[in-house]
């Protein structure tokens, strides 16, 4: 029948394309010709847009400093790469176009990267925010920072403010990083308010507007007054608790600018000097077997942390303020931390017990959420 | 305020963004054309809105200019589908990848500009209705709008000459032609008008409900829009349905979590989808209303 199968054949692509999200396929490479005459090229990869006054737009940003502070670099990059077989086409036109140093930004790249600096050994790929259990080859690492730290002094923020004791925490997928700083806010929160709750939502996207805002609602509605948000892009959220007159905790990028009063402070990537020390161990021709052929992560202790504190906003008196930099002091001396024991699990059973400090290994590992946290993890 | 009411209240508000688009596209689907750039004709909508919001400081005043550009993103599939004899299907996704880009390019420097929402009012008395007042009747004014368009769309189609032309161009073109009438200028008028609607829909997400712009923040609701179109039997009502169905679930994702309720997460994602199916195939099946015999000839030709 002629009819029926025009008709389905139209089905069938509208019901796949929109059940996949088949969306976001712009890349936008700004290269341009290959290099030479000891100048090294450098290329980033980007899975959002690189102005989303967040995680992309620091990896962004921070691309730039590199052009600007390293004379021998040339710099490309390419936002909107999905998380799929494209980011290997793209790795490869950036080789193609002379790249010797790839730096795969997002999660979702790490199977990709990791692959891509196998079968190019004279390729070295670098992924921000993987974690490798094994053997590294001699041309890939990952890097990271102790992001629960500073999403600690957050909570704080938030705790100090709260009037009905929730907080609320949008995030995109249960990952590691995210499960450590759920529960890190929640204990950062618990420092200044006793009480503090924190309820979670998930969006199953990195950046979904619309999912963002009825998470927020749903948040706000529920009587809760600080929101925030492991996402990657966060004005969504930022103008959902502006509308409803709460605060927010902000994540990835400094968007104090977005609502100053509202806004309570946050974390920062600050990539510039990880980049620069990584590209310069490269073509230094010492990076085989240096600290960033491995599973590199900053923390407060080394002092140098990339993700830092982002600025306060005037909601926050000087006393909280102060009892924040203290804290963030604190986490510089050696064996502190967010997660020192005892911690206690939602259910009271202990995760880490009493005069114990996890390695950030075993806080990388959680798999639980602290008490406090109102809701649970989907299982996968 | 409850689980359900949050769940009602926050579906009108995202319904709403499919259901623009989808009358939308319900129309221009009646006289024939399908358009899969629907997705792409609401981020047009979507940036276009937005950035006139941010210039000339209304909300409405970048409602409009938002319908305008995505009339324009129609006219462009309409001209290629209904002067040019292109691929509708082929068209559409051209629309879609093309209006991707451009909004992504152009959209950059808009990304969290601030603009003047569109406030939310809550219409006298029927507002002060327990419980169905709060649901229906507190909203920005898009959500109002895109009631008063289903009842619209609906007596255009079914109560005017004009309707009568419109759907009789998307059964029997030739027979348009032949009582002296103008089937291409018929759907060009529908698609560009369609596309209008999802023009408004992006809007509704840009600078109605999230009021924000991001690139490619439709996220393939547009999509959804077409689907529900298919499913919805092209009836309004049904699309009405649909498309609320479809917001209530994905709100009703966020706020079983916000309670605390513990539900897999692949569930609470395909939810939206899966609901909006069922209801819809369960639905139309009682309906004697099937495709516009022009739609299917030009789809069957084409592929």
């Amino acid at each position: 029948m002629r009819f029926k199968s025009g008709y389905r054949r139209l089905l069938a692509i509208a019901t796949v394309v929109a059940g996949l999200g088949l969306a976001g396929c712009s890349s936008s490479p700004a290269s341009s010709s290959s290099s030479s005459g000891g100048t090294t090229t450098v290329g980033f990869i980007m899975v959002g847009n690189r102005d989303d006054y967040g995680y992309n737009q620091a990896v962004y940003s921070a691309s730039q400093t590199v052009q600007k502070d390293l004379s021998k670099v040339k710099v490309i990059t390419a936002d909107n790469i999905p998380e799929n077989d494209t980011v290997t086409r793209t790795m490869q036109s950036m080789v193609d176009s002379g790249a010797k140093i790839i730096f795969a930004t997002s999660y979702g790249y790490y199977p990709y990267a990791l692959k891509f600096a196998q079968a190019n050994p004279s390729v070295y790929v670098f992924h921000q925010g993987g974690y490798l259990n094994g053997k590294f080859p001699p041309n890939f690492g990952t890097y990271w920072g102790e992001a629960f730290e500073p999403v600690s002094l957050g909570g704080m923020a938030a705790g100090a403010v709260t009037k009905t004791h929730k907080l609320g925490f949008v995030y995109a997928f249960p990952i590691s990083q995210t499960i450590g700083n759920i529960d890190a806010f929640e204990l950062g929160a618990q420092m200044t308010d006793p009480s503090a709750q924190t309820y979670i939502v998930n969006t199953s996207n990195w950046c979904d507007p619309l999912k963002q805002k009825e998470a927020a609602q749903a948040l706000l509605s529920q009587g809760v007054d600080v929101l925030t948000q492991h996402q990657d892009c966060q004005a969504t959220v930022i103008e959902a608790a502006k509308a409803a007159n709460a605060y927010v905790v902000g994540y990835h990028y400094d968007a104090k600018s977005l609502d100053p009063s509202g806004w309570l402070t946050g974390s920062a990537w600050n990539w510039a000097p990880v980049y620069e020390n990584i590209i310069n161990a490269v073509t230094g021709g010492h990076f085989a077997g240096s600290q960033y052929n491995a599973n590199w992560v900053g923390t407060f202790a080394n002092n140098d942390n990339p993700l830092t504190l982002a600025s306060f906003g005037t909601s926050v008196d000087s006393a909280t303020q102060q009892k924040i930099l203290s804290e963030e002091d604190l986490l510089k001396q050696p064996d502190e931390s967010v997660f020192k024991g005892p911690i206690y699990a939602q259910d009271g059973s202990v995760i880490f017990p009493a005069g114990t400090t996890p390695t950030y290994a075993q806080i990388n590992n959680l798999t639980q959420l602290v008490k406090g946290v109102v809701g649970s993890l989907p299982k996968s | 305020m409850n689980g359900i009411e949050q769940a009602l209240i926050g579906g009108v508000d995202g319904g709403t963004a499919i259901l623009l688009p989808g009358l939308g596209e319900l129309v221009s689907q009646r006289s024939g054309v399908v358009n899969l750039g629907t997705e792409g004709c609401m981020l047009a909508g979507a940036l276009a809105s937005y950035a006139a919001a941010v210039d000339f400081h209304s909300a409405w005043v970048g409602v409009v200019i938002g319908m305008l550009a995505g009339s324009l993103c129609g006219g462009l599939h309409a001209w290629l589908v209904v002067k040019r004899k292109a691929d509708q299907l082929a068209s559409g996704l051209v629309i879609w990848f093309l209006a991707l880009g451009v909004t992504s390019v152009f959209g950059s420097s808009f990304i969290n500009k601030s603009v003047p929402p569109i406030a939310i009012w809550k219409i006298p008395l029927l507002g002060s209705i327990p419980w169905v007042g709060r649901i229906l009747f507190d909203h920005d004014g898009l959500v109002y709008l895109s009631f008063v368009l289903v009842a619209a769309v609906w007596f255009l189609l079914y109560r005017t000459r004009m309707g009568l032309t419109l759907r009789a161009t998307g059964e029997r073109p030739e027979v348009v032609a032949a009582t002296g009438g103008h089937p291409d200028r018929v759907k060009f008028l529908a698609v560009m008008l369609g596309a209008g609607l999802a023009g408004i829909g992006g809007a509704q997400l840009s600078v109605g409900y999230v009021d924000n712009w991001f690139n490619d923040m439709t996220n393939g609701y547009g999509f959804v829009a077409v689907a529900v179109v298919l499913f919805a039997a092209w009836r309004p009502v049904t699309v009405f349905l649909g498309s609320m169905m479809f917001g209530v679930a994905l709100a009703a994702a966020s706020v079983i979590q916000a309670h605390g309720i513990a539900v897999n997460q692949y569930l609470l994602d395909s939810l939206p989808y899966v609901i909006t199916l069922i209801a819809l195939v369960a639905f139309s099946r009682r309906g004697s209303s099937q495709a516009p015999e022009g739609l299917s000839k030009a789809l069957t030709s084409s592929g």
